[in-house]
């Protein structure tokens, strides 16, 4: 019997099998925590989490509504200043994936989480950079999850929040970056990656049952498709299992209202 | 020794209109109930300053407070926007909110150097970011010794600043423990007052361990027992974070009108 899924599960679950067990992960709230988490909860049981509130090694029971809910400090290895967690753990390199969710991504995986039109006058207020700027310059790599959509992947930015690659080439490493920068794009419809020389993001992989016409329909420029293009391998009944689990854990946990512990 | 007061005596006798004012608290330990008492006492011309401005600073923009917000991350977490924040922006209302916007890392190195008495933060930071592009007080300096391009930002020294915390002893140390984010670093930064409202004073701080996070009591100015002062935030051994107020923030705030019955219900003011 075939499983059925939705396109949110295939994109999480196919984003948990990226970190590996060694990895230490900064994570992102949303989705790029609930694709950490089921790494975890999977085939990566002694990964390390880290959540920008402070919290090192994290292990949630439920997924975090928050950066900073109480669940990741108690479940947490240490819990530091957030001064601290931005300048030895991130800033001095000791982060090997950091784990984001983007509003925007353009053809060279620049970010965009702080307008939509204009900084001055803009059409949108989207919440701003928070961590992003600095994971995504000093983590050894950087995985990106996001819907696919033309109003998500667009040829340009409005504004560059967080740098890709620029306007694609060596530009990286010509303003001084020296790490990776996005190495990965997990969407609902398909896996994409920077093209090693021009660093333009192309389509490596298809979702099961997506056609390029979908892929081409919901990517705000026209795509480049990979000579070996693949399907990704479709969710196993363990990791959809794992991965309900954790969601109905959660949303039983989130619906509950605070009270005296 | 701090006074130990009321919230309406610390509030009016510490902040001040046109003050640059800090409510820190990294999603735990929100100082609500005091955003609520400077909501009330009707302050104007703020400068707010937060990383991340939560429902504390939509709730005081919308509320008239504020003319300049200076943050790193403006969402209802996990939910979406900050609707109020976005109306300031967007749309002018009640008041133009000029912002002055930076990155996590940059705030909390901004508050670490206050804190440390330097007059700026230098980080490894902005790189290929468009932030520099629109604020004037990010910039780059070259490192004397090797010439690494650094970025470089003004210290935050607030006017006052006000944290919640767990508990203050009778001599007015207080202890914060849990995710303690910059509450530490944004009291030490703070230029002519430090506000503590705690969950309660009691006779032994207790605190856990040798290194727990402590203000000693002259570095505080006014410590006020305010229960329940950081929900919908919460404190962690007290009571959890409200996860479904903050949802329902959303629904609250979205329009202008059920902004300002909230203001009346919940903080017994009129609206701007």
């Amino acid at each position: 019997m075939t499983l059925q899924y939705t396109p949110e599960e295939m994109m999480v679950v196919t984003a948990s099998r990226q970190p590996g067990n060694d990895d230490v992960c900064f994570v992102g709230i949303g989705t790029p925590s609930a694709a950490c988490n089921l790494a975890r909860l999977t085939h990566a049981p002694d990964i390390t989490l880290i959540y920008e509130s402070g919290t090192i090694g994290a292990r949630p029971e439920v997924l975090p509504l928050s950066i900073g809910d109480p669940e990741l400090c108690e479940t947490a290895l240490t819990t530091v200043p957030v001064a601290e967690m931005f300048q030895y753990w991130l800033q001095a390199g000791r982060i090997s994936i950091g784990f984001l969710a983007a509003a925007q991504i353009d053809r060279f995986a620049n970010i965009n989480t702080t307008v939509i039109g204009d900084y001055n006058q803009p059409k949108v207020r989207l919440p701003g950079a928070g961590g992003a700027p600095e994971i995504a310059s000093h983590c050894g790599e950087i995985l990106v999850i996001m819907p696919h959509s033309t109003r998500s992947l667009v040829p340009e930015v409005d504004f560059i929040t967080s740098f890709g690659f620029g306007h694609g080439g060596n530009e990286r490493a010509d303003i001084g970056l020296t790490t990776k920068g996005p190495t990965l794009v997990i969407t609902d419809l398909c896996l994409m990656r920077p093209d090693p020389e021009t660093k333009e993001l192309t389509v490596e992989s298809l979702h099961p049952g997506v056609s390029r016409e979908m892929v081409i329909d919901a990517t705000g420029w026209t795509p480049i498709f990979a000579d070996d293009l693949a399907e990704t391998p479709p969710p196993t009944s363990e990791e959809l299992a794992a991965l309900r689990d954790l969601n109905e854990r959660t949303a039983r946990a989130h619906s509950r209202v605070g009270g005296h512990q | 020794m701090p006074t130990v007061t009321t919230l309406h005596e610390a509030i009016a006798t510490h902040v001040r209109d046109g003050d640059s004012v800090c409510l820190e608290g990294f999603t735990h330990l929100i100082p609500f109930a005091a955003g609520h008492e400077v909501i009330r006492q009707g302050r104007r011309g703020l400068t707010l300053i937060r990383m991340t401005p939560d429902l504390i600073y939509d709730q005081m923009i919308g509320a008239g407070c504020a003319t300049k917000l200076i943050f790193s991350w403006g969402g209802n977490p996990g939910v979406g926007s900050l609707h109020r924040f976005r109306d300031a922006v967007e749309n002018g209302w009640p008041h133009p909110l000029e912002i002055e916007e930076h990155s996590h890392a940059a705030m909390a190195n901004a508050y670490w150097a206050g804190a440390a008495g330097l007059p700026l933060a230098v980080l490894k930071g902005y790189l290929g970011s468009g932030l520099p592009e629109v604020n004037d007080n990010i910039r780059f300096i070259d490192d004397p010794f090797t010439g690494e391009r650094l970025a470089a930002v003004p210290a935050i020294r607030p006017d006052v600043t006000v944290i919640h915390a767990q508990r203050a002893d009778r001599h007015g140390n207080v202890l914060i423990e849990g995710i303690v984010g910059v509450q530490k670093e944004a009291a030490l930064a703070a230029k002519r007052a430090v506000v503590v409202t705690v969950e309660e004073i009691v006779d032994d701080l207790s605190a856990s361990s040798y290194n727990s996070v402590i203000l000693p009591s002259w570095a505080v100015d006014s410590i006020v027992e305010a229960p329940g002062g950081a929900h919908p935030s919460y404190a962690h051994g007290y009571y959890t974070r409200d996860n479904a107020y903050y949802s329902e923030w959303d629904a609250i705030s979205r329009q202008r009108d059920g902004f300002e019955a909230w203001l009346e219900d919940t903080v017994g003011v009129a609206a701007p």
